[in-house]
């Protein structure tokens, strides 16, 4: 656990510690970013197995594959899952890989509180999916009892009135618990972006990514918060019979809406912002250009992030807040498109008189591109109240916001994947199989969500398990099936590409002689990063001469480099948390739970007190 | 963080754990912000239970309130006596603190106590779920300072609190202005302006 003094090494890089234990107490950014993409993939593909089978039960109408109740349970795991355990945390995986490196840092600010997020969030999501299998604990004639009131949960519906069993308990303690990761790795981000970078690393010379990844930190330690205290609100509706959102004792049902989607127009914001910023390091790289308007693209992305806090209630138009407050949110809706319509353009410009590569980053960030205007122009058309009543709750909806999360941030994630992927593991994955996943997602994506538009428009509701074929929508729906399975087959292409990638040549620090300092040292780096700090002189310092001091690094440190050394702590501490929410779930019998929750309250006080004082300097 | 004090060099030249502890006091105020205009937004909107002319009672909490802003002052004072090396005085005025937050609490669950038995109770009404969960979680964030308080107390004793940790005081201290600057505003607004309409004689 101690403090480990590398010492002078004759040959480049010393080994890293190997063995189970050197993961599980790892706090290297670049190990822990691994681990978080990993994990985020297979939630990923949890996700998209939901997906799937509900895509199938809507494939004809009157279809009788999954019950309603079922069906509930898909839809509120898919947008739980895909939202919470599978796009943050793939984001998450790539703050935690590239950040350091693009800033010139040997690791992040708090290397252990780092480890503790990726903990806290595995356990959660464990937590959450624990759900599909421990009906009969909970005395349910089901095996399964996962959460089944929509990813949004609206009060009422979600009160023990109306949501007796332990679902909804689960999704309120889960996302309590997956939050506390999102915060603490967001305070950890931005102190590492303030304060960890390289000397001459400016504000105005960090990578878009890094910057787009700042703003999101800040969207999300304001924006979790927010949602923590509704769903404690909740839960002490829930557990102790408290009168928040109960209508009969002067209760306002829209106190939830107002909180939820005030975390939940930021959090499509955190959604997004780490995509853009992929897109745009990956334009850049293959047209041979830099970045078209590199401040406006950075003061674009400020500006989303600004005026994200402020759309939240178009959301809640349907409910009738009234002509004030529909036409301020309105406004700031169509606003919102004008510093993101921007950034289009400088993509475009990016693109625009470049030598385009169409090698596979290239192919999704070009994708992301294309896919996102169309979500974002459906976007501004419900930013229309008039046009909204028609369109909430609908299958247009649906469309809308999967162009913008499948189509832009999935695209963009795995343009971020095929990007650095060299990177990460030295090996570059295939072009050719990397072009077929790319078109057959494309092409499965789009015939997934572009019927849904027009089924949307004809009246198909969403989240209901089935449909009359009176309703005219059957063909659609369909197409839309046979869409998603092609997009499944995509995953496949994927993953193959991934098993057989890893015999190809060694990839080079630089493959696509792109311009960031990421690219500057070896691939994998070594443990400590850089074997010297550089000092950065342009925002484009593999590309401009002189960007750069030293340039080359030296292969072999010339001084002996400190680096942090692990700690089983962190790992204690998730596992306290989770116990006490556990505790939570039991909260019918009071003893056990009361007990349960005070032994996970013990195990992490004892391990936050152990954390705070073992020998450990970063 | 026995090498705590060792100089990194930072882009800021501020040690990185300030610049964290700042952000976390950032999402803090977005935390009791929500809790805070629920309460607002739900006042004078219970339909059974006592209201808060019926049983706030403001010089009982006066006391209380200002007994926690002393402590403010005692934990300026003992960041300034571990800054100069002075381990009896940071001693005296660390302990200081944290049995002044103590008696906070104490007043606290005195009041919490008096409400229930004036049939005021969590579950009540709208003013018992929201009063007491705002309360209820401010009286948690200074239990939790008043164990770190405790714990510095401790490492003093230890020998482990000399001037080059004081940076260890100084985040505990932002962490108590904090809490305490909190209860400034949630004794405004609960106690000091209360819009509910009197009851109908």
């Amino acid at each position: 656990m101690a403090t480990t003094a590398m010492p002078h090494p004759e040959t480049a890089a010393p080994a890293a510690p190997t063995g189970l234990w050197s993961w599980v107490t790892t706090t290297d950014h670049k190990r822990i970013g691994i681990l978080y993409g990993v994990t985020a993939f297979f939630f990923f593909l949890v996700g998209g197995l939901e997906a799937l089978v509900i895509r199938l039960q809507l494939g004809a109408p009157g279809n009788t594959l999954v019950s309603a109740e079922a069906y509930n349970q898909l839809f509120t795991m898919h947008g739980t899952t895909m939202v919470f355990l599978a796009l943050m945390p793939l984001s998450a995986a790539f703050f935690n890989f590239i950040i350091p490196l693009q800033i010139g840092a040997r690791d992040v600010a708090f290397p252990r509180l780092n480890a503790f997020s990726y903990w806290v969030f595995l356990l959660g999501g464990l937590f959450m999916n624990a759900s599909f299998f421990v009906g009969p604990l909970f005395g349910a004639d089901t095996l399964s009892v996962a959460p089944n009131g929509g990813w949004f949960g609206y009060a009422n519906l979600t009160s023990s009135q109306y949501s007796p069993g332990p679902n909804i308990d689960f999704w309120v303690i889960g996302l309590q618990i997956l939050g506390i990761a999102s915060l603490a790795a967001g305070f950890n981000f931005i102190t590492t972006i303030i304060n960890l970078r390289a000397p001459g690393m400016s504000l105005m010379r960090m990578p878009v990514f890094t910057w787009m990844s700042f703003v999101t930190q800040f969207l999300i330690v304001t924006a979790f918060p927010v949602i923590t205290i509704g769903v404690v609100f909740l839960m002490f509706d829930r557990f102790f019979g408290t009168t928040f959102y109960n209508v009969a004792a002067g209760g306002d049902v829209l106190l939830w809406q107002h909180l939820f989607w005030l975390f939940g127009h930021p959090e499509v914001y955190i959604l997004i912002l780490p995509a853009m910023g992929i897109v745009s390091e990956v334009l850049p790289t293959f047209s041979r250009k830099p970045l078209f308007g590199y401040a406006v693209v950075v003061y674009s992305g400020v500006l989303i992030g600004v005026v994200g806090w402020g759309v939240w209630a178009h959301h809640m138009f349907s409910v009738g807040l009234g002509p004030i407050a529909d036409s301020v949110f309105s406004a700031s809706t169509m606003l919102i498109a004008v510093p993101t319509g921007v950034k289009i353009f400088n993509w475009i410009g990016t693109l625009w008189g470049g030598r385009l590569e169409f090698r596979p980053p290239m192919l999704f960030a070009v994708g992301f591109v294309s896919l996102f205007i169309i979500g974002g122009i459906s976007g501004v058309m419900h930013a229309s109240p008039p046009a909204d009543l028609q369109q909430t709750d609908t299958y247009f909806v649906v469309a809308h916001f999967h162009y913008v999360l499948f189509g832009g941030t999935v695209s963009g994630l795995f343009a971020g994947m095929y990007y650095w992927w060299p990177k990460v593991f030295g090996r570059t994955l295939r072009d050719g199989l990397g072009k077929l996943h790319f078109w057959l997602m494309f092409v499965g994506m789009n015939l997934t969500f572009f019927p849904m538009h027009f089924s949307g428009l004809l009246g198909m509701p969403r989240r209901i398990y089935t449909y009359g074929p009176e309703l005219g929508v059957a063909t659609y729906n369909l197409v839309s099936t046979i869409g998603a399975l092609l997009t499944g087959v995509a995953m496949l292409v994927f993953l193959w590409n991934v098993l057989v990638s890893r015999r190809g040549a060694a990839a080079g620090p630089n493959p696509w002689n792109a311009a960031t300092l990421e690219w500057a040292t070896s691939s994998p780096p070594p443990v400590y990063n850089f074997s010297v700090i550089p000092t950065v002189k342009d925002g484009l310092p593999l590309w401009r001469e002189g960007g750069m001091e030293p340039s080359p690094l030296p292969a072999v440190p010339p001084a002996p480099i400190h680096v942090p050394g692990g700690s089983i702590w962190p790992l204690c501490t998730a596992v306290g948390i989770v116990v006490i929410g556990v505790g939570g779930l039991m909260h019918q019998s009071l003893w056990p739970s009361l007990g349960t929750a005070l032994a996970g309250a013990a195990l992490t006080v004892v391990s936050i007190y152990q954390w705070a004082f073992e020998p450990f300097e970063v | 963080m026995s090498h705590a004090a060792v100089a990194h060099h930072t882009s800021t030249g501020l040690d990185s754990r300030k610049i964290a502890f700042w952000t976390f006091i950032g999402s803090e105020c977005l935390l009791f912000g929500s809790l805070i205009a629920t309460y607002l937004v739900y006042q004078g909107r219970s339909v059974s239970g006592p209201t808060t002319h019926e049983i706030l009672n403001i010089p009982l909490t006066s006391i209380s309130t200002f007994d926690l802003l002393m402590s403010s002052l005692a934990m300026v004072l003992a960041l300034a006596a571990v800054q100069r090396g002075d381990r009896t005085w940071t001693r005296v005025w660390l302990a200081t603190t944290a049995l002044l937050g103590a008696v906070f609490l104490g007043f606290q669950a005195y009041e919490f106590q008096h409400f229930v038995h004036e049939g005021l109770g969590f579950t009540t009404s709208l003013f018992g779920s929201t009063f007491f969960t705002l309360t209820g979680f401010h009286g948690a964030h200074v239990f939790v300072g008043v164990l770190w308080l405790l714990t510095l107390l401790v490492r003093s004793f230890q020998g482990k609190l000399g001037p080059a940790k004081a940076l260890n005081v100084e985040i505990a201290g932002l962490y108590w202005h904090f809490v305490d600057v909190v209860w400034i505003v949630i004794f405004t607004v609960v106690y000091l302006i209360q819009t509910t309409p009197l009851p109908a004689a």
